[in-house]
């Protein structure tokens, strides 16, 4: 029996809690107030600093004069003007044609050999993981040695003939070689995105195709490329703006840009801008540069590669 | 049912404290630690209060208030323990001013000028290189030295003329406790295996030793550089304050806005000279054993052209070489690049505290505190009288930088980042586009020029 003491206090409850809310509103109010404190992080770490990088893209501001005077747009039309600055621009779309196919590759290459190894499949992984978590600087310098005029490499190709290359001193050939050490960095990443995708496919099409007579290419072709088209375009957009901002591996294997500018990547640009010139007017409109390219990047490709393959 | 509910808000209240925690703990790419770009926002200060054992004995019956300055360094090891001993120091000799230390790393050293100074919260001395003065002083951020504590007579006579560089607008702005120069450190080991008895006096004894100290393999790779060539490095240096002059050139006119490089042949003789190192008589060349200081730590470069800032990083990663130093080869005459590190007082110090900061400049000029400085951190003595003392003159190391004091020069960089890729370009057009030099050469004087143009152009609108 529910005393008549508890029966009053219930009735005052009721009416101090003039609003009473549902079991349902409550958890939706519990869901987006958990949600929103991360999203009020974002807003205040990302959002917040890039509107501010496009007011200093506007004005003219060198890091220690406490004016910043308006000056419409021409920061960028001095950057377009600067050799420099174009000659970055190139290097960096440079680094994405030969990174972006580059990974996929080597990355799928890695994912379909690991899937048909019966053995020690574990140790390989790990093994082709590991450049993946290890340091940015510590491998380039690693690379910087091994491929100085007097280093390893050289001496391997004079052992065989061929004449010794200026790798990371010759104008032609640096970006490559960097681009290449991106490359042999992140296929360990790119080998476990493309397993994960490759183990979604269901073995019954290959063995279906197998008894129509396909041979190997043709089951590749038309049967793993098409159903893992998902996997290649989220690999191919996190790829890409991973190669548009290319800066930690460029800082440690060359200097200043490289030999003659060449492998002067957006981000290097802007850095050199910023805090070595100090001039954040132009390294903002030169950040904003990069984020209408990383935009439009990523959405080109989304229209491009988003195909659902579904058999 | 019940059991996950009385869990689930704790544990959700729980992860999102973890992630703000970890969030604030700095960059989501953990790969780029090493990559120097971390932005100001992200990286708090280190600060190293040094306020001393400050308790002013009412013994000593001064009734003056007291003073607390605060100076600024960037984090330099040796620099930061000498200025906390000598702070120590000036706080005994005056009671009634507390002296606090704040460093910070170097590359982000102008980030947390440029915030902390306008909001007011600058420094009443601060420690700067000295390209940064016409940026600073552009900037407004400075004020002049106090010409009753630094008469500018003074200093022109007490210091060497390299200081020279500190003067903007017919002011000094700062003051340098020590100074650093370029000379040629040469491998004493190689010498006699060449029998070289003696380092190199000249441009074309340089020439002829690098040739014969020069070792490659069968396969025509270098196993001993005989001239380390980095133009990125010291070498840029050289040829602006060291090659032109000594050819007769001279670097820039008078109001430092124009670049004399090109008003007589000494421009194009000296740069010829620079790269036919490389180019013609094929001693050294860029990127072996990645950089000059390495080669030569490692015996593999016989001669460098590096500064006295290297000695400190010599004794310590190759205790074991043979090393020894000699004056750079002179031409025409003799001239070295030098460089410095000053002492200035932001603009917005006064009263009680502009006196307290004078004071401390001044003593941090002294001889005392010059002497200590070449002992503890390896650089040289911005005062004639101090360098010119014979345990100095006599010291195996020391002595031929202090001898090239007497000549040695400061360039007024604008931009040393610009100038200096700029340069380096014009050496990689010729070494590996094969560009010609007079070519490469009037591009280089071209593009400089228009980087003064420009720098002038912005400060004349100010």
């Amino acid at each position: 029996m529910i005393s008549s003491a508890i029966q009053r206090s219930a009735k005052v409850g009721r009416r101090l809690l003039a609003v009473r809310f549902t079991y349902r509103t409550q958890r939706i109010v519990f869901i987006y107030s958990m949600l929103g404190v991360p999203l009020l992080y974002f807003l205040v770490t990302r959002l917040v600093p890039i509107v501010y990088s496009f007011n200093i893209s506007v004005r003219e501001w060198d890091v220690l004069s406490p004016e910043k005077p308006y000056v419409g747009f021409s920061n960028f039309a001095a950057l377009f003007v600067d050799e420099t600055f174009r000659r970055s621009l190139a290097n960096t779309f440079l680094f994405v044609a030969v990174g972006i196919p580059g990974q996929l590759a080597a990355g799928l290459a890695v994912a379909l050999l690991l899937q048909s190894a019966t053995r020690l499949r574990g140790f390989f992984r790990t093994v082709y993981f590991i450049p993946y978590v290890t340091s940015i600087v510590a491998i380039s310098w690693v690379f910087r040695w091994m491929l100085m005029p007097n280093g390893w490499v050289n001496a391997q190709l004079l052992n065989l003939g061929i004449p010794a290359q200026l790798f990371l001193q010759s104008p032609r050939q640096a970006p490559f070689v960097v681009a290449l050490a991106m490359i042999w960095q992140s296929v360990g990443f790119q080998m476990l995105v493309f397993v994960t995708g490759l183990e979604g496919i269901p073995r019954t099409y290959y063995e279906a195709a197998q008894i129509d007579g396909a041979n190997a290419w043709r089951r590749f072709r038309h049967i793993t490329i098409p159903l893992l088209n998902p996997v290649i375009l989220f690999s191919a957009v996190i790829a890409g703006i991973s190669y548009l901002q290319a800066f930690g591996h460029i800082v440690s294997m060359t200097q200043d840009g490289g030999p003659l500018n060449s492998t002067r990547t957006l981000v290097y640009h802007i850095y050199k801008l910023a805090f070595k010139s100090f001039d954040m007017g132009s390294a903002s409109a030169a950040t904003v540069i990069l984020f209408v390219i990383l935009l439009a990047f990523t959405l080109l490709q989304l229209k491009v590669l988003d195909r659902k393959v579904d058999y | 049912m019940t059991t996950k509910t009385t869990y689930t808000k704790p544990l959700s209240a729980l992860a999102i404290l973890t992630l703000l925690l970890t969030a604030c703990g700095g960059n989501s790419g953990n790969k780029a630690e090493g990559a120097a770009a971390s932005p100001a926002a992200a990286s708090p200060s280190v600060s190293v209060a040094a306020s001393g054992s400050a308790s002013p004995s009412a013994a000593s019956g001064n009734s003056q208030e007291k003073v607390t300055i605060e100076y600024w360094q960037y984090e330099y090891p040796a620099k930061v323990t000498l200025i906390d001993e000598l702070i120590k120091e000036f706080q005994a000799q005056n009671p009634t001013i507390t002296v606090k230390q704040t460093n910070f790393p170097y590359d982000q050293y102008n980030e947390k000028v440029a915030t902390l100074v306008p909001a007011g919260k600058g420094p009443d001395v601060i420690n700067l290189y000295y390209g940064w003065l016409p940026k600073y002083v552009s900037s407004g951020f400075l004020q002049p030295l106090p010409e009753a504590a630094f008469p500018a007579a003074q200093i022109e006579s007490d210091y060497y003329p390299l200081v020279n560089a500190a003067k903007i607008d017919g002011s000094y702005w700062a003051i340098p406790t020590a100074v650093r120069t370029l000379a040629l450190f040469y491998n004493k080991d190689l010498f006699a295996k060449a029998n070289i008895a003696q380092p190199p006096a000249t441009w074309e004894e340089l020439v002829e030793d690098a040739k014969k100290l020069t070792e490659k393999d069968g396969k025509g790779q270098f196993v001993v550089e005989g001239f380390a060539w980095e133009p990125g490095a010291q070498l840029h240096h050289w040829y602006r304050d060291g090659l032109l002059p000594q050819a007769g050139g001279q670097d820039l006119s008078d109001d430092r806005r124009r670049i004399l490089w090109a008003d007589t042949p000494a421009g194009l003789e000296a740069f010829q000279y620079l790269i036919d190192f490389a180019v013609k008589h094929k001693v050294g060349t860029t990127g072996v054993f990645t950089d000059d200081a390495t080669a030569f730590k490692t015996g593999h470069a016989a001669i460098n052209i590096d500064g006295s800032f290297r000695l400190g990083s010599l004794k310590k990663d190759a205790p074991d070489l043979q090393y020894g130093i000699a004056p750079l080869p002179a031409y025409k005459n003799k001239s070295a690049p030098s460089s410095f590190w000053a002492n200035a007082i932001p603009k917005n110090v006064s009263g009680a505290k502009l006196e307290a900061a004078t004071k401390f400049l001044q003593f941090l000029t002294s001889k005392e505190v010059q002497e200590k400085w070449v002992e503890q951190v390896g650089e040289l003595p911005a005062q004639r009288a101090v360098a010119t003392q014979d345990k100095y003159l006599n010291d195996e190391k020391l002595g031929p930088f202090i001898s090239q004091l007497d000549n040695s020069k400061a360039h007024f960089f604008i931009d040393e980042t610009g100038e200096r890729t700029l340069f380096v370009d014009a050496t990689n057009e010729v070494l590996l586009n094969h560009v010609p030099v007079e070519q490469a050469f009037k591009d280089l004087v071209a593009k400089t020029q228009k980087l003064y143009d420009d720098y002038w152009a912005k400060a004349d609108k100010k």
